[in-house]
């Protein structure tokens, strides 16, 4: 680019040899080649299924779906719609992806840290995690994972046990609190616990503002937590009722339990994601400046207290966009779950689709369903991204 | 610089054009895409021995495999001139709608919803068959109104699990479905003991238990049949001369087993008195013409793989490992529904 070059035009100059003029026509005419694609491919469809008698529409998804599913947190019969059939689907996507999300995290990053070891052990290891969770495809760990859990595991009849929890080819079996009206005075003393712990801190950080002083935070607010919990339940006349696991002539019924299914998706994708994770994590660590590691040594923080204080902060930083991919993929990923047999939402809706034959409609609400689900996903860690930037002063 | 540009602008006219003045798909004329590709493309199951199964040669065997090659016999004059296309449960329907297979012969159930709102038609049934479930023999069960609780293993994509929730329901049972979207999937699960059973038609678990268990013995299938399953062969909707020749086709089979034609005897037969076998034989009548054929349409069906009892007997009869017995695919006059429409 030379620097005596004019500057463009002011006006609009209908010429072909403006290049504003030309950049409109090119855009215009991008835009109608792209209707004009999905016009002829909708056209297409429509005509096609038309002349087979194919019938499509969305009116079958209040009818009643007409089949079970194996587990979901929310009730289900199969009285219920094809709509409502979807939403359990989703929760079933949900209850694995958000969990998976939580243990990568602190799993990826935990291993992530360890690479950076200067225990020669300690890194290696990590370092071994990362290449084998990252190089073999994540399908082939599901399969692994629930070939371990279902050949290898006791079949119900001899399922382990200690003392109420059962562990076997069923899954896990556990006691669960049957839930009282005694239990909201309990929640509510942990909620107004968690209240006061966190006002704590409030103080503990003006209070440290102020004078440089440093209060324990964490040690106290668990304390205030959890007393108030107790008192909350004790309070509420200390109910004791759980709904325990028992052993049937087939089974074991009642109390809570967890399908080997949801546990093979669960521990596949947490292990496969971590292994992302400690590498942006590490990257993250790296990118901050050798010299914050010196001054941190030079004001006589720990290692721990250089991490925590000083590295990390910083590394959030590079850290938060690449790891909010890793969830969203986390999320996406979930759908091989119906290569395990658990019912996420892919694969309610594949039961839908070969009940209904409404092929274009399920793949659709399927799709808007991930969209929204990576949409809130982007949105909340661009808030957290926003948060935690360097801030301008 | 507009040279650069001009090419551009033309590559993208072409596209356009390309794009906008292709005609959607056309349905019909399945015949004469078949005739002129010289091979018909049959969508089958991948793995249930009995019903369609390749060996380590590749060549496909099974009880709706030869429903395909009576099919390509008749129309193309060889048997072997099939491209066999093994599919999902769910997959099979998309497959066949969109073109990518002229026919479906998958043990799949022929239903109101699946007739009337798919885009393809049912053209008879080749095997009258009911769903059960197989428990291993250990577990002591002997009814399926003892699987209490039981969770069951089910492929997705089907009647079944439909039919396992209403009789769930039904018997109030309670039973817990865990859905595979594959079969390979379903039987992994089943044999490693993640489900006290296993559902599917009877006919499958027959099947299953044959090839995947390492003792078929330790098995048993429960007595109890929880629903109709009429299986047969369907086409895509729009070409009622395609949907004609699979549906006589079957019934072709049908009838030269009621009248004695074998795969064996069938030149004899061409010289038999008796007027019906000699219409089915084309030597009377022509009735190929009617369908858009030759009039040794049906004897090209029976000669490539015999009449409908043969093909029972050979790949799912009692003489086989599957050991099925004939019970409703019988004839209809020795007890059973198999019923063609007179060849006339």
């Amino acid at each position: 680019m030379t620097p005596s070059r004019p500057p463009p035009p002011k006006g609009r100059s209908w010429s072909w040899r403006s290049q504003a003029f030309r950049g409109v026509v090119y855009q215009v005419l991008a835009l109608a080649l792209l209707l004009a694609a999905a016009a002829y491919l909708l056209h297409n469809t429509f005509a096609n299924m038309r002349l087979r008698g194919i019938q499509s529409g969305f009116g079958f998804i209040l009818q009643p779906a007409g089949f079970a599913i194996g587990e979901s947190l929310l009730p289900f019969d199969s009285s219920d719609s094809y709509l409502y059939s979807y939403v359990v689907g989703l929760s079933n996507t949900l209850r694995v992806a958000l969990v998976g999300i939580v243990l990568a995290t602190v799993l990826g990053t935990l291993i992530g840290i360890g690479r950076l070891s200067r225990n020669l052990l300690v890194r290696s290891l990590c370092g071994t995690y990362v290449e084998i969770t990252r190089n073999v495809p994540l399908l082939l760990q599901l399969f692994i994972w629930y070939f371990i859990l279902t050949e290898l595991l006791p079949p119900i009849e001899t399922a382990m046990h200690a003392g109420h929890f059962f562990f076997s080819k069923n899954g896990l079996q556990f006691p669960l609190p049957q839930w009282e009206s005694g239990y909201g005075l309990t929640l509510a003393g942990l909620l107004v616990g968690a209240a006061g712990a966190w006002g704590w801190s409030r103080h503990a950080q003006r209070r440290r503002e102020a004078t440089g002083q440093a209060l324990p935070v964490w040690l106290p607010g668990l304390l205030l937590t959890g007393v108030c919990g107790v008192v909350g339940w004790m309070v509420a006349g200390m109910p004791s009722e759980w709904d325990l696991p028992e052993r049937t002539e087939l089974n074991v019924v009642g109390g809570g339990s967890v399908t080997p299914e949801y546990l093979t998706v669960l521990f596949g994708l947490t292990i496969y994601t971590a292994g992302y994770i400690a590498e942006v994590v590490r990257a993250g660590i790296q990118s901050v400046p050798f010299g914050q590691h010196e001054a941190a040594a030079a004001i006589g923080l720990s290692r721990g207290q250089e991490l925590r204080l000083v590295l990390l902060p910083q590394a959030l930083r590079v850290i938060i966009p690449p790891i909010t991919s890793q969830y969203l993929n986390l999320t996406k990923n979930s759908s091989l779950a119906v290569a395990v047999g658990y019912p996420d939402l892919v694969s309610i809706s594949s039961t839908a689709l070969n009940q209904t034959g409404r092929a274009i409609e399920c793949i659709a609400l399927v799709m808007a369903c991930y969209l929204t689900l990576s949409l809130l996903t982007s949105a909340f860690m661009n808030f957290y991204n926003a948060r935690s930037r360097l801030k301008d002063r | 610089m507009l040279k650069k540009i001009s090419q551009r602008a033309a590559l993208g006219a072409a596209l356009a054009a390309g794009v906008l003045c292709t005609m959607p798909a056309h349905a019909g004329k399945t015949l004469d895409a078949i005739k002129a590709r010289g091979q018909l493309v049959c969508g089958v199951n991948p793995s249930l021995p009995g019903f369609a199964a390749a060996d380590s040669q590749g060549n496909w065997s099974g009880l709706d495999v030869d429903v395909c090659k009576a099919v390509a016999a008749t129309v193309l004059s060889d048997a072997s001139k099939i491209k066999w296309t093994p599919l999902n449960a769910s997959q099979r329907f998309a497959v066949l709608q969109s073109g990518e297979i002229d026919m479906l012969s998958r043990n799949t159930t022929w239903t109101l919803t699946r007739d009337a709102s798919l885009g393809l038609h049912f053209t008879g049934v080749t095997y009258y068959d009911g769903q059960g479930f197989m428990v291993p023999k250990k577990s002591k069960i002997t009814s399926a109104t003892k699987l209490k609780g039981a969770t069951v293993c089910v492929q997705s994509g089907t009647t079944t699990e439909k039919n396992l929730n209403d009789y769930s329901k039904a018997m109030k049972l309670n039973m817990k479905p865990v859905v595979f979207d594959t079969q390979e999937a379903t039987n992994k699960a089943y044999f490693a003991g993640r489900c006290q059973a296993y559902t599917t038609d009877a006919s499958g678990l027959a099947s299953v238990r044959n090839k995947e268990a390492s003792n078929p013995d330790d098995h048993l299938i429960l007595p109890e049949l929880i629903s109709k399953e009429p299986l047969g062969p369907s086409v895509r909707r729009g070409d009622d001369e395609f949907f004609a020749i699979v549906k006589w086709v079957v019934f072709a089979l049908i009838e030269a087993e009621e009248y004695g034609i074998t795969q064996a005897n069938v030149d004899q037969m061409k010289s038999s008195t008796d007027p019906v076998v000699q219409r089915i034989l084309g030597v009377s009548e022509d009735t190929g013409k009617l369908l858009g054929l030759d009039k040794d349409w049906a004897y090209r069906a029976i000669k490539a793989v015999g009449n409908y009892g043969e093909i029972f007997e050979r790949n799912v009869g009692p003489k086989t490992t599957l050991k099925l017995p004939r019970g409703a695919n019988n004839l209809w006059n020795k007890g059973g529904l198999m019923y063609a429409p007179p060849v006339r």
